[in-house]
C-alpha cells in the first residue's frame, strides 16, 4: 500500500487505495523515480517552465498556497509571482488571458480549481480558445493549457458542485483536445506534450488520484496526445476506461485472470480527439467489451466508446457491449447514496463476467 | 496636441474608406450576395479611426460581430476583407469567418469575436504578455454599450487594473444592444463612472468627433505604454443603421434616428478640414473618389474570388 501524501490532503481525499503495482510503466533498468500523480504534474510545471520562459501559470490561490490540491506548490518560490500568477476568482477572465497571452506567443498553463467551476469559463474555453484559428482561416494558434481537477470516488466525494465528471462538456468541441491521465507516468508525459502542443488542451486530474504513487522515469520524456494506451494485454475482453476507472479496471483484470479470464485493459488518455484505432483494434481481438467511465451514463465518453466499438468491430462482438458509468444524478453527498453512485472494481468483474458467459 | 496634416488626412481617409465599405457590404447583402448578416459601422467611424490612429502597427485590437471598421481603421486591405464578407478563399479568414469574424492578424488582431464582451479577457491576456516580456505594446478591446454589462467586462476590467496591465478599454457607445437602448440596461448615464470601481481612468469623449478621440486615445495610450494600467475610454456617438442591415428597427422612431444623423462625423471633419484650410475640396474630392475606386474594386475582387475548396473544410481546426 502507497503512503499518504501529505500535502495532497485537500477535501478529505486522501489515500491511494489501490497498489501502485497494478500499472507498471517504467521498464526494469530505466532510471526512476516514485512519485505522486500529483508531484507528476508539479514536475510536468516545473520542467517545462525551466525549459521554456515563454510558460507562466495563472490560477486562483496558486502561488504560495499551491492551489486547492497542492499541486503548485513550491512553484511560487522557485519562479516568483510574475510566472505563477494568482489571479482573482473569475473563470472566464483566467481562460480569456490564457487565450490571449498564447496568442501573442505564449504558452500559458491556467488552472481551474475545478472543473465543476468552469462553466464561468466555458465560452472562452469553447467558443474562443477552440474555434479562433478555425474562424480566423488559420491566422493564429492558442497554445495553451487549462488544467482542471475532476472526479468524485471512493467515499470522498465533495456533493454535486466538487466532484463532476465533464470531460464531455469539452469532448464535444471540436478544436480542442482533451486529456485525462491515470497514473504518474501518464500525468507527466501528457503534460509536458500538452504544455508542447500548439493547440488549446483540456487537461483533467482525477482529484482522487493525486496521491496515486508510480514510477515515473528520471529522463525528459513526453507522450502522445490523441493515443491510447493498452495498459494491459489481455485475449478473452476489453475493458476501455479513463481516469480513476482504469485502476479499477485494471484491480479487476488481476482478480478474473485468477479465473482464467484474460482482460486487456485501454486507457482513454486523451478523451479527445479519440483514438479509435486502438479501441477498435482490441475488440477484433477480444470479441467482447465493457466501456466504463466516472461520467454519468446518458451521452457520456462510455457511450461514445461502445459506439466507437460497434462502428469499428461490430462482425467480431460474441457479446453484448456492457457500458458501466456514474449514475445519471448529481453527485450526492452522504456515504449511503454516495456508495454505489460509481463503478468499482467489484462492478467491473461482474460485467466481464456477464460478457464472458453471453 | 499637435497632429500633423499627413495623419489627419489619413483619418479622413479612413473615415470615408469604412462608410464606402459598410454602403457597398449593404447593398450586396440586399442584393442577396451575403450569407449572414452586415452589422454596419455606420456613425462610429470616428471613433475606430481615433483610436486605431493613436496604434502602433504591434499594438493589437479585439474585434467584435461590428468590426469591419476597427479593421479599416487598424489599416486592413479592403480587398481582403470583402472577400470574407462573400465567404471566398481570398478572404483574410478563408472564407471561414465572414463578417462577423473578419480580422487581419497582419495589421495587429487578436480576432474578432461575436459573443459580447468575448475579446476583453482575451486583450487583457496579451497585454499581461507584453507586460511579462518587458514589451511598451498595447492591447485594445474594442465593445459597444452593451458589453460593459458582461462578466467579461468587469472581470477583464479588474484583472486588467490589479495588474496595472496595458490595455485601452473601448466602449463604442451607439445606444443600442440590439434593440434595447443603454438606458433601460444601465442605471448610470456616463459610462465611464465605471473605472472609477477599478481605480482606473474613465475617460468619455464625442465619439462623432475624430481628433476627440485621436487625443484621449493618444493620452490613454501613452499611459498604458508607460507602464502605468489601463484606461476606459468612453466613445459616444450612435448606430445610424439597425442592428444588422435590413433589420426593421422597431424600437426606435425615424425622426430620432434623422436627428443623431445630423451629427454624422464624416461631414463634420470633412467642413473642419475646409474650415481649417487642412485641405482643399479638391484634395478632399479626391480621397474620395480613390475610396471609391478602391472598394468597387474591392467588390469586383470579392466576387471574382472562389469559394473554399470543399476538400479542405477540415483545415484549420488543430494546428
Amino acid at each position: 500500500m502507497a503512503t499518504v501524501e501529505k500535502d495532497a490532503v485537500s477535501l478529505g481525499i486522501t489515500k491511494p487505495i489501490m497498489s501502485p503495482d497494478l500499472i507498471v510503466q517504467v521498464p526494469p533498468g530505466v532510471p526512476a523515480k516514485e512519485m505522486s500523480y500529483q508531484e507528476a504534474i508539479r514536475e510536468a510545471l516545473r520542467e517545462e517552465m525551466m525549459r521554456d520562459p515563454s510558460v507562466f501559470l495563472l490560477g486562483e490561490d496558486i502561488g504560495k498556497h499551491g492551489g486547492a490540491f497542492g499541486v503548485t506548490r513550491t512553484l511560487y518560490d522557485q519562479f516568483g509571482p510574475e510566472r505563477v500568477r494568482n489571479t482573482p476568482i473569475s473563470e472566464n477572465t483566467i481562460a480569456g488571458a490564457a487565450i490571449g497571452a498564447a496568442l501573442v506567443g505564449m504558452r500559458p498553463v491556467a488552472e481551474i480549481m475545478f472543473v465543476d467551476f468552469s462553466g464561468l469559463a466555458i465560452d472562452q474555453i469553447a467558443n474562443q480558445a477552440a474555434k479562433l484559428r478555425f474562424m480566423t482561416g488559420g491566422q493564429c494558434k492558442v497554445p495553451m493549457v487549462v488544467r482542471m481537477p475532476q472526479g468524485g470516488g471512493a467515499g470522498k466525494s465533495t456533493a454535486a458542485q466538487h466532484s463532476q465528471s465533464l470531460e464531455v462538456w469539452y469532448a464535444h468541441i471540436p478544436g480542442l483536445k482533451v486529456v485525462f491521465p491515470s497514473t504518474p507516468y501518464d500525468a507527466k508525459g501528457l503534460l509536458k506534450a500538452a504544455i508542447r502542443d500548439d493547440n488549446p488542451v483540456v487537461f483533467l486530474e482525477h482529484k482522487f488520484l493525486y496521491s496515486f504513487r508510480g514510477l515515473v522515469p528520471e529522463e525528459d520524456y513526453v507522450l502522445p496526445l490523441g493515443k491510447c494506451d493498452v495498459k494491459r494485454q489481455g485475449s478473452d475482453v476489453t475493458v476501455v476506461a479513463s481516469g480513476y476507472m482504469v485502476w479499477h479496471a485494471m484491480a479487476a483484470a488481476k482478480q478474473l485472470e485468477q479465473e482464467g479470464i484474460s482482460v486487456e485493459v485501454v486507457d482513454v488518455c486523451t478523451i479527445s480527439p479519440l483514438d479509435e484505432e486502438t479501441i477498435g483494434r482490441s475488440v477484433r481481438k477480444t470479441g467482447r467489451a465493457v466501456v466504463v467511465a466516472e461520467a454519468v451514463r446518458s451521452y457520456g465518453p462510455a457511450s461514445e466508446w461502445a459506439m466507437v466499438i460497434i462502428e469499428q468491430a461490430f462482425d467480431y462482438l460474441k457479446a453484448p457491449i456492457v457500458r458501466l458509468t456514474g449514475r445519471f444524478a448529481p453527485v450526492p453527498f452522504a456515504d449511503s447514496i454516495e456508495k454505489g453512485f460509481w463503478p468499482d472494481t467489484g462492478d467491473v468483474v461482474q460485467a466481464v463476467r456477464q460478457v464472458m458467459a453471453y | 496636441m499637435e497632429i500633423s496634416r499627413e495623419t489627419t488626412l489619413e483619418m479622413y481617409r479612413r473615415m470615408v474608406r469604412i462608410r464606402e465599405f459598410e454602403l457597398a457590404a449593404i447593398d450586396l447583402f440586399k442584393r442577396g450576395m451575403v450569407k449572414g448578416a452586415i452589422h454596419a459601422y455606420i456613425g462610429q467611424e470616428a471613433s475606430a479611426v481615433g483610436v486605431c490612429m493613436a496604434l502602433r502597427h504591434d499594438d493589437l485590437i479585439a474585434g467584435t460581430h461590428r468590426s469591419h471598421g476597427h479593421n479599416i481603421a487598424k489599416g486592413a486591405d479592403t480587398k481582403k476583407m470583402m472577400a470574407e464578407i462573400l465567404g471566398k478563399e481570398t478572404g483574410y479568414c478563408k472564407g471561414r469567418g465572414g463578417s462577423m469574424h473578419i480580422a487581419a492578424f497582419e495589421t495587429g488582431s487578436l480576432g474578432a469575436l461575436a459573443v459580447v464582451g468575448a475579446g476583453i479577457p482575451i486583450a487583457v491576456g496579451a497585454a499581461l504578455a507584453f507586460k511579462l516580456r518587458g514589451e511598451d505594446r498595447v492591447a485594445v478591446p474594442f465593445t459597444g454599450d452593451a458589453g460593459c454589462n458582461t462578466g467579461n467586462w468587469h472581470e477583464g476590467l479588474n484583472m486588467a487594473s490589479i495588474w496595472d496591465l496595458p490595455v485601452v478599454f473601448v466602449l463604442e457607445n451607439n445606444q443600442y444592444g440590439v434593440s434595447t437602448r443603454i438606458t433601460n440596461s444601465c442605471k448610470i448615464k456616463d459610462l465611464s463612472l465605471r473605472a472609477q470601481s477599478y481605480g482606473i481612468p474613465g475617460v468619455r469623449v464625442d465619439g462623432f468627433d475624430v481628433l476627440a478621440v485621436y487625443q484621449a486615445a493618444k493620452e490613454a495610450v501613452e499611459r498604458a505604454r508607460r507602464g502605468e494600467g489601463p484606461t476606459l475610454l468612453v466613445t459616444e456617438s450612435y448606430r445610424f443603421e439597425g442592428h444588422y442591415a435590413g433589420e426593421p428597427e422597431v424600437y426606435r422612431d425615424r425622426a430620432e434616428v434623422q436627428e443623431w444623423r445630423k451629427k454624422d462625423p464624416i461631414p463634420r471633419f470633412r467642413n473642419y478640414l475646409l474650415e481649417e484650410g487642412i485641405a482643399s475640396e479638391g484634395e478632399l474630392a479626391a480621397i474620395e473618389a480613390e475610396v471609391r475606386q478602391e472598394i468597387a474594386d474591392a467588390v469586383k475582387f470579392a466576387q471574382e474570388s472562389p469559394q473554399p475548396d470543399p476538400a479542405t473544410a477540415m483545415d484549420y481546426i488543430y494546428a
